[in-house]
């Protein structure tokens, strides 16, 4: 053949393995398998009486079995609750049976994922701008209290803290178990620097981002080569190590006891004091003194923080460091044989993205005035995590979202008390049931002709068995 | 400096550096492997292969499964390194350099298993092709689509979501947008239809015809391979056991026995 070009041989557009061309079929995935065989009532009971053994199999030791103190001599007696038991195990058998038989009766199914991300493409694009404008404009909402915009600053915190983790788990593809150590990082180079040398919030919150930034590469060198499950083993060593050297170091850190009497942000030099002196946010602006001002002041400078981090994620993400880490998310090998840095492209990503967990933490500490290694266990590291998971890995309105469902919904349902921690962790179940590959499972493609065409997180890897 | 291939007349597009004509009598290989030894963990895999490509040739790289093929492919770029011998790029030693300044150096590979980036559109794996040399990616693109108009259909579809053929099309034209003067291919046929093998073997040998491109193939489909390459190497549990050109090495009885089937 001596042209450039390979015709088809025979002209019509098919495939070489001869399947009708799934290319035409738009949006629709193409594993919309066929429907499954419905289930008999039969199997059904079955599969429920296998469900309730399971359940009995665990709630005899944890539940049937108790031990109490004997009134007499002090002893331990050994009570048995069978009748909890047998309650529990019949909502397992019951509950089990109505999901089968419910997956019996409804109607036809249809490519429900396919129908989801239709929609949620379409509800995405006034979500975002409609949340944004509900962010800005929240402080002055009529109904918005103190403890309200204390609860906006938390959130938006962990919208923060979720952006800049997301560019190191969901667009580089590096699982990071540590991330809370750049955010203590930042605020106690905060702290420390603040109370030390008295210098101030806007000096010190770019020397945090970079101390940070520092740290991200230092922890990047020796997990260069790790991949997946290693490296996420070493990055939680690493979150460890800080906090126990900032309760060890007690010369430096303070140990267990914190730094105390961090100074508050200014306002361009106006600082936010209770009495309205001279000089203050209150006095030079004619206001009645209020320490709403300074919550205020906080809320929205934590929202420039956290719109600064989607900002610089979404332009990274259309320049080529940043197809390079999601390159490097896809297939490190290809990028290797590409001739892309790996290196430099992984210690970015950790860099950057420590950076803004550096400027979360200096936020954090000047907000709270005493920071101690408590803040920063690794249950913080979950969380942040579990945010940018259940907001879809590298979705930046999936991260805002879940931000939005964990911290606000935990709070919401403070009422429930004890049972919270159960509701919570069964909603986060919920999740990942309804949508396994997180809220926003598209991916919007970085360049595009003319349209743009998102990305199903059907027809990608992550989140199927 | 490099001694890339002469005339490109009617040319889709030529290599990145214009080399000049090699004089006659002092042609250099474009790729040398002398002696080279590389092994995983305590087997080794090459016990001393010594290989050459000269400029404009296709070679291919014949061989039963586990012969080393594909560790041949992969040492010439540095992972696993070779662990003794020397390997040179237009006279320039390669041997220890890690993988992406191999890759800077005017090598480009399609390597095994395609690669592809999935959850990127066919767009974006073209232009990371180009994106770490620094490439203008125009040109890359016009000849990728020119050489393959199914990729230009499918230019805003994911890669995870192209068929096998396309996949390997994509794979090679993404190899192609760093503009490099060698390109490795490492079982482009593998668990494609034949018609399709035909398409991007034909694919090769225009490239080749047109531009000049160099090529070192790596292929179990010992046959269409053989027909396609100027010379030939049969690799035998890490060593060559033969050479020569391609219509040589068809006709050799133990070929024919071993690589193609006998009738």
């Amino acid at each position: 053949m001596s042209g450039a070009a390979i015709p088809h041989e025979g002209g019509v557009p098919h495939n070489d393995d001869g399947v009708p061309d799934p290319g035409e079929m738009g949006g629709i995935p193409r594993q919309a398998a066929p429907p499954a065989p419905r289930p008999p009532l039969s199997h059904a009971l079955r599969d429920a009486g296998i469900a309730a053994l399971v359940a009995a199999g665990l709630f005899v030791p944890l539940v049937g079995l108790r031990t109490d103190v004997a009134s007499s001599g002090g002893g331990l007696i050994i009570r048995t609750r069978w009748a909890d038991v047998a309650i529990l195990v019949a909502l397992v058998f019951g509950g089990r049976l109505l999901l089968n038989l419910w997956e019996t009766l409804r109607p036809e199914r249809r490519p429900r994922s396919a129908r989801n991300t239709a929609l949620l493409l379409r509800v995405g694009t006034w979500v975002a701008p409609a949340l944004l404008i509900f962010a800005l404009t929240f402080p002055a909402l009529p109904g918005t209290t103190r403890y309200g915009l204390d609860l906006g600053i938390l959130v938006l915190t962990y919208v923060m803290l979720g952006w800049g983790l997301n560019i190191v788990v969901g667009l580089a593809g590096l699982l990071d178990l540590g991330y809370v150590a750049f955010y203590a990082v930042g605020a106690y180079s905060y702290a420390l620097l603040s109370t030390g040398f008295g210098w101030s919030f806007w000096v010190c919150l770019p020397l945090a981002g970079i101390l940070a930034a520092f740290w991200g590469v230092l922890l990047g060198f020796p997990v260069l080569r790790l991949r997946g499950d290693y490296l996420a083993i070493v990055t939680l060593a690493f979150g460890e190590i800080i906090r126990i050297v900032l309760i060890n170091w007690v010369s430096l850190t303070g140990g267990p006891n914190g730094v105390s009497g961090i100074p508050r942000p200014s306002f361009f030099g106006l600082s936010f004091s209770a009495g309205g002196g001279p000089g203050s946010f209150s006095d030079f602006f004619g206001l009645e003194p209020s320490p709403t001002h300074r919550v205020v002041f906080l809320y929205y400078l934590i929202l420039a923080l956290a719109l600064l981090t989607n900002w610089v994620t979404l332009r990274l993400r259309r320049q080529p460091l940043g197809r390079a880490w999601e390159a490097l998310r896809e297939d490190e090998i290809a990028c290797r044989a590409l001739g892309i840095n790996v290196t430099n492209t992984k210690l970015t990503a950790f860099a950057i993205g420590a950076m803004f967990g550096g400027f979360a933490g200096a936020f954090f500490a000047t907000r709270q005035a005493f920071i101690s290694p408590e803040s920063f266990t690794f249950i913080e590291s979950a969380i942040i995590l579990a945010i940018v998971v259940l907001g879809g890995l590298g979705s930046q309105l999936g991260v805002a979202l879940a931000a939005l469902v964990m911290i606000g919904g935990f709070e919401a349902f403070r009422d429930l008390e004890e049972w919270r921690m159960l509701v919570f962790g069964g909603a986060m179940v919920v999740i990942m049931v309804w949508r396994p590959r997180g809220l926003v499972s598209t991916r919007t493609p970085s360049i595009s002709l003319g349209k743009r065409k998102a990305i199903s997180g059907d027809l990608v890897g992550e989140g199927h068995g | 400096m490099s001694a890339a291939p002469g005339s490109a007349g009617g040319a889709v597009l030529s290599p990145r550096a214009e080399g000049v004509t090699p004089s006659s009598g002092a042609r250099t290989a474009m790729l040398a492997m002398e002696g080279v030894t590389a092994a995983y963990g305590a087997v080794e895999a090459l016990k001393g292969v010594s290989i050459h490509v000269e400029p404009g040739e296709i070679v291919t790289l014949i061989g039963a499964n586990g012969a080393g093929k594909s560790t041949l492919l992969m040492t010439i770029f540095g992972s696993p390194r070779a662990r003794s011998g020397r390997i040179t790029f237009e006279g320039r030693d390669i041997t220890g350099l890690p993988m992406h300044q191999i890759a800077r150096a005017g090598i480009a590979q399609s390597p095994e298993g395609r690669r592809i980036f999935p959850r990127m559109s066919v767009r974006e794996n073209l232009l990371m092709g180009a994106q770490a040399m620094g490439v203008d990616p125009a040109p890359g693109l016009e000849q990728a689509f020119t050489l393959f108009p199914r990729l230009k259909e499918r230019e805003a579809q994911r890669g995870g979501t192209l068929s096998g053929g396309e996949q390997q099309m994509l794979a090679i034209a993404r190899a192609l947008m760093s503009r490099p003067r060698l390109l490795l291919l490492d079982e482009p046929s593998l668990g494609l239809a034949p018609l399709v093998v035909r398409q991007i073997f034909s694919a090769i040998r225009t490239l080749n015809a047109e531009t000049g491109l160099t090529v070192l193939l790596v292929e179990q489909n010992a046959n269409q391979a053989l027909r396609l390459a100027h010379r030939g190497y049969v690799l035998v549990t890490g060593r060559i056991t033969l050479e020569g050109t391609g219509a040589e090495l068809l006709a050799r009885p133990e070929i024919r026995d071993a690589y193609l089937g006998t009738h």
